[in-house]
Parts: structure tokens; C-alpha cells; sequence
């Protein structure tokens, strides 16, 4: 078992003839992910990597009806309409690596996306593995290994590090999800929750969250109410960063006094949340948990 | 992005907001001619546009009885800094009797996902002060993405804040003209603070538009030059230019990471080994050699960086950009280097270290063992 992608995973790729895309088609494909068509509009009946290219997501899908994930490398200006058009095809997930699109548009779209009931990952994320089953995303899939833990995480960077740490300590992942550093996301916190929750496979999760919003509060919420009931390790990035500035990330910013650090530590303290105060914590506070 | 007053302005009125008469200078212009000929009676109200908060407070806002007043509180304002700013624009605008102050802004709740509005009777003080010394005065509405601000659910916002009639209704109109504006203009935020009654209708007295940078290749007619000085230091408007996300912090350690959830780890791991981090630094995912080299060079000559500390952890950024891009800013570097210690893992570790083993620099595999070097040789 795992959660939203696994050996039946079968991907679209749109973007695929740019560069990010192709790169990352021919590094999902090494990792044995099933890429089962790409789309560029204009490029139609060309290939990327032994991956036919059509025009339209329409035209994929009906010579490959078994596709079921779309996974988004077009840039920001059109990126948009390439997850409508996901949308619109009945994909049930899109996973949209773009960074940069305006938040408008993201605050569009994935309200769209819920009324069609197509989950976004992302935009501005690395996507989502599965270990040894399947790569939707642009993640290193060398520091993957499989195993008990679930994990959610607003960092790409750090979600390779605290994985590579675990992997290097022998403890596997059930599947990782990257949902992104945006101030809008598609899927939230509390949402891969209850699918970890539902996944009898992930015995732990960890949730690597960082400074902004109110995510991770929500998530000690979910926790306290007893509608999660696994165990959870936090890391939260940001604990020295100083309020009002934008670190990076444009979710990263800590506004009116909500979304610090020490509000979310103490949120998710309370609910009985284990946290770690440097991601090289992480696999001794999991492997007392397994 | 920010925009200036005037401009906010500019745009609420184009949509139907009430502003008070008034015209812009701009430094080196005839300020004498210009006012003579914009045809404001006085009093007048003389307003420094510079995108910093407490402006009036810093003395940014004068009132002229006369119009040879004006002129000289305009030439005045050209030569007055706020927060260590100096403007290029002075808006004079005829002054508005009034007696109430009312609040109005729209943004995006992001955990809502939808946009927000909130609206206080007890405006001209910054939102954050309402919040806590009225918090019962402001009213919260979610708006529906799809349907946008609908005109009943406008007069529901005003009626809720007590307004009646024709106060109401010009109160509902100037909300729906703030939302069809933020749309627009991909919005983070539209403000109106303070507004205020002039009869039965309500006036911006004062407004504020920031548009997402994301966004703003739709609005080239924005692209005028923006000096964003007081909150954003030297340095930060120096690699702003460059492209590079940079926040300059008080300590002696630069910090230079990959992503900005490594990055913001990369500083507290500074903290966490006794040291204090100079900036955060953050290259982004993907970023090339020529990249890399930018930022490197940045923190070369960042004065406040007695070492620099380098956490990469590969993902689509590629190890050996890096090393290389580390490798080049050093070759160009006309000064003595500073230390540098870098921790690579991930994609292409292999290849980066070699690059940089090949250069002379020791790459670690430990961020930890890198820190505690970058902090020692700091001091």
C-alpha cells in the first residue's frame, strides 16, 4: 500500500519538451516510473526520450486511456491552462512542479480542482514517490528507500535531506509528498493526513513544515481531535528567521503575528506531536516510534 | 510589488473610488507651475510617496494653507528622507474635512484559500493595531473565487458595519470597485485606510495596492522604477537586481542554501552551533553554474560575511553547477577570499567534489561538520 501514486501510476507528462521536463521524463523513466505519453502543443507527433508528444491532453489520452496522473513542467504564463486541461480530461491527479505562477491563478485552479474532485499537488513542489514503485517528481530517487514512514513537506530540499538521513539509518518510506512552498497549495497538510491515516502501511509520519500560514497548526488540530491517530514527528524550518521578511519561499512569511515558529512548535507539542529541533534528529526520534 | 499611493490611487478611481482632487510631482519637475496649473484650492495635504510603513508619523504628510505653502512643503518633502528614503514622487491633493476614519482592505486568506474582506468603523491606524486594540470592530468576509464580491454580499459587509442608506450603498460600490481591482491587478492586498464620509459617500483618503511579483508581467504599464528603501537594505535591493532571494540578518556567518526550507535550516544550524548567520541566501532549485557564481560573489563581498557557509543538498540542482559556479566566483574575485566551507550531497555529489577538491576547497558531507568550520573561522 502507499498513497496517491504507486505501480499503477501511469503519467502524462505536459512540458515535456522543455527542458526541466525532459530531463526529469528521462530520470523518472530510469526510476521506472510508467510515462505513458507527453504533452507540448506544437510538438505534436514528435518524441522526448522514447515518449510520444501529442498536442493536446485529449489526444493523449485517447491513444493511452490508461493514464491517470498528470504531472506539469510548463512555465508559469501557461501552466494555468495546462492544469485546467487536466482538469477538464478527468485526470484525478496533477502534480505541478512550476514555480512562479500568480497566486490568483493557483487560488483559482485548485478551487476549480476540488469541484471536479482532482487532486493538485503542488504548484512550486517536487512532487510525490513512492519508493521503489514510482517517481512523480523531480526528487534525487537515490535517497528513497522503502519502508514505515510517511512524510509531508511545504521544502524540497529538505524532504531529500530528512529522507537520505532515514535511508542511511535503514528506515524505509511508505510515500513522500512534497506539497509545496506556495502561499496557496493544492493538497494541505490535513488532507495527506487522512490519506496516511487510511494507508495501513505508514506507521510513523513526519511533517517538515516551516514558518507561514497555519498549516501545520491545523494539522496539531487534526491530531487533538483524534481524527489522526499515528504517531508524528515536526521539524519546522525558520526558527531564527525574523517576522515580516519573505525567506524565500513566498509562503515562508510571517505575517500579523500568525505563523511563527513557536506557535506552531507549542500547537503541535500540545497535540503530542514528537519535534525535532534539526532534521539529523529525525531517524533516532523515528526509529523509538517503529 | 508596491505601488505608490498616487498610483493605488490612480487605479481605485478608475474603478469608481471617491479620491480626493489632487496631482503628482515628480523630483526636478516645476512645482510651482504644476500646482498653479492643477487648479487644488487649498488647505492642501502634501504626501511624501515613499513604499514605507509610518510615513506620517516620520513627518511624510504636511498640510498648506496656501498654494505658496505647497511649493515649498513639496520642495521641502524632495529633500526630507523617511526611514533613510528620499522620494521622487510628492502628491498634493486638496485637503478633506472629516471627522471619522473607516478601514477597508481586501487579500488573500490563504488558509481560507479564498480572498478576504475586512472592514473596521475604526480606521487610520494599521490593521494589526485594530486587531488588537478593536478586534469586535472588524468584520471578515470570505468571498467565493468563483462569484467574485457580489453587490448584496457588499451591503451585507456595510450594513453589518452600521451604515445605512445611501452610506451604505456608496460604502458596498466602493468594495465591489476594491474587489474588481484586485482581480486586475493580481492583487496581495488593496487597502483603503483611512476612508472617510463626505455626505453620503465615502472618500480614500489613503490607499495601498501590493501586486504579486509573480503577476506583475501583466501589468508592464507598472514597470516604472521602485525604490524600495527603509525596509530593504542595500544589499537586499543588491541581489533583488541580481535575482536572488536575500534577507540581511545581523550575525557574521553567510549562508548560502539550496531551496528555502534548507536554507532557513542552514540558519538555525548556525544558531544552534553558537554562531550568528549574516543573511539567508537562497539559490533556488535548478540554479546553473553562472548562478551560483552570482551568489557567491554576492557573500565575497557582503562585508557583514566573515565566512560563508554553503549547504547544498542536490535535488534538480545539480552538484556539479554548484561546485563549478563556487570554483568561477573565486577565479573572478579580485580580493582575498573569505573562507568558505560547503557541504554538497545529492545529484552529482561525486562530480561537484571533485570540482572543488580540485580547486582546493574541502567539500563535507556533514552540514554539520561545515558549520562548526564556517562559525570557527568567523571569529
Amino acid at each position: 500500500m502507499a498513497v496517491l501514486v504507486d505501480r499503477n501510476t501511469v503519467v502524462l507528462v505536459q512540458g515535456i519538451t522543455g527542458k526541466e521536463g525532459s530531463f526529469h521524463t528521462r530520470l523518472m523513466l530510469e526510476y521506472g516510473t510508467r510515462i505513458a505519453a507527453g504533452v507540448t502543443p506544437g510538438k505534436g507527433g514528435s518524441e522526448v526520450h522514447g515518449v510520444k508528444v501529442y498536442d493536446s491532453v485529449r489526444e493523449a489520452l485517447e491513444e493511452h486511456p490508461d493514464i491517470n496522473t498528470s504531472i506539469v513542467f510548463v512555465p508559469a504564463r501557461f501552466a494555468p491552462d495546462a492544469v485546467y486541461e487536466a482538469i477538464d480530461a478527468g485526470l484525478k491527479l496533477v502534480v505541478v512542479i512550476t514555480e512562479g505562477i500568480p497566486v490568483h491563478e493557483t487560488l483559482r485552479f485548485t478551487n476549480y480542482a476540488k469541484s471536479r474532485g482532482t487532486v493538485i499537488v503542488g504548484p512550486n513542489c517536487p512532487g510525490v514517490i513512492t519508493p521503489g514503485e514510482a517517481k512523480v517528481g523531480i526528487m534525487p530517487g537515490h535517497v528513497f528507500s522503502r519502508g514505515p514512514v510517511g512524510i509531508i513537506s511545504r521544502s524540497g530540499t529538505l524532504t531529500y535531506e530528512i529522507s537520505y538521513a532515514l535511508t542511511k539509518e535503514g528506515i524505509g518510506q511508505s510515500t513522500v509528498i512534497g506539497i509545496g512552498g506556495d502561499p496557496i497549495v493544492g493538497l494541505t497538510f490535513t488532507e495527506a493526513m487522512e490519506m496516511f491515516e487510511r494507508d495501513p502501511e505508514t506507521k510513523v509520519l513526519i511533517l517538515i513544515g516551516e514558518i507561514g500560514g497555519d498549516m501545520e497548526e491545523r494539522a496539531a488540530r487534526m491530531i487533538m481531535e483524534g481524527r489522526f491517530t499515528k504517531p508524528v514527528v515536526a521539524f519546522i524550518a525558520g526558527r531564527t528567521a525574523p517576522p515580516g521578511k519573505r525567506m524565500g519561499h513566498a509562503g515562508a512569511i510571517i505575517m500579523m503575528g500568525e505563523g511563527d515558529y513557536a506557535s506552531k512548535v507549542r500547537a503541535l507539542e500540545k497535540a503530542g506531536a514528537k519535534i525535532a529541533r534539526n532534521p539529523f534528529e529525525i531517524p533516532s526520534i523515528v526509529s523509538k516510534l517503529l | 510589488m508596491k505601488l505608490y499611493e498616487f498610483e493605488a490611487k490612480g487605479i481605485l478611481a478608475r474603478y469608481g473610488v471617491s479620491v480626493p482632487r489632487g496631482v503628482v510631482v515628480e523630483k526636478g519637475e516645476d512645482v510651482r507651475g504644476k500646482l498653479v496649473s492643477s487648479g487644488l484650492t487649498p488647505p492642501l495635504v502634501v504626501k511624501s510617496q515613499v513604499l514605507v510603513a509610518g510615513r506620517g508619523k516620520a513627518g511624510g504628510v504636511r498640510i498648506a494653507k496656501s498654494l505658496d505653502e505647497a511649493v515649498s512643503l513639496v520642495e521641502l518633502l524632495f529633500d526630507y528622507p523617511i526611514k533613510g528614503l528620499k522620494p521622487r514622487y510628492v502628491l498634493v491633493e486638496e485637503a478633506v474635512e472629516h471627522s471619522v476614519e473607516l478601514y477597508a482592505s481586501i487579500a488573500i486568506d490563504r488558509s481560507a484559500r479564498k480572498p478576504v474582506v475586512l472592514a473596521s468603523l475604526y480606521g487610520g491606524v494599521d490593521i494589526e493595531e485594530i486587531a488588537r486594540e478593536r478586534p469586535e470592530s472588524i468584520i471578515r468576509y470570505h468571498v467565493d473565487p468563483y462569484t467574485g464580491l457580489r453587490g448584496f454580499e457588499a451591503r451585507f459587509i456595510a450594513k453589518k458595519l452600521g451604515l445605512k442608506g445611501g452610506l451604505m450603498q456608496s460604502f458596498a460600490s466602493l468594495l465591489q470597485s476594491m474587489y474588481d481591482a484586485f482581480i486586475d491587478y493580481d492583487a496581495e492586498l488593496v487597502e483603503v485606510n483611512p476612508l472617510t464620509i463626505v455626505g453620503d459617500r465615502v472618500v480614500a483618503l489613503d490607499a495601498r495596492i501590493i501586486v504579486d511579483d509573480n503577476a506583475s508581467y501583466k501589468h508592464p504599464e507598472l514597470a516604472v522604477e521602485r525604490i524600495e528603501g527603509g525596509e530593504v537594505s542595500e544589499w537586499e535591493s543588491k541581489a533583488r537586481r541580481l535575482g536572488l532571494a536575500f534577507v540581511e540578518l545581523d550575525g557574521y556567518v553567510g549562508v548560502l542554501g539550496n531551496g528555502a526550507g534548507l536554507t532557513m535550516t542552514s540558519m538555525d544550524l548556525v544558531y544552534e552551533y553558537g554562531g550568528i548567520p549574516a543573511n539567508f541566501l537562497d539559490i533556488g532549485g535548478g540554479a546553473s553554474a553562472e548562478r551560483v557564481k552570482k551568489a557567491v560573489l554576492l557573500l565575497l563581498e557582503f562585508p557583514k560575511a566573515k565566512s560563508i557557509f554553503i549547504n547544498i543538498f542536490g535535488g534538480i540542482t545539480r552538484c556539479d553547477e554548484v561546485a563549478r559556479g563556487i570554483v568561477e566566483a573565486l577565479r573572478e574575485y579580485g580580493g582575498k577570499p573569505k573562507p568558505i566551507f560547503v557541504r554538497l550531497s545529492g545529484t552529482r555529489e561525486e562530480e561537484g567534489r571533485r570540482i572543488l577538491e580540485e580547486a582546493g576547497i574541502r567539500a563535507f558531507d556533514n552540514p554539520v561538520d561545515a558549520v562548526i568550520e564556517a562559525i570557527k573561522a568567523a571569529r
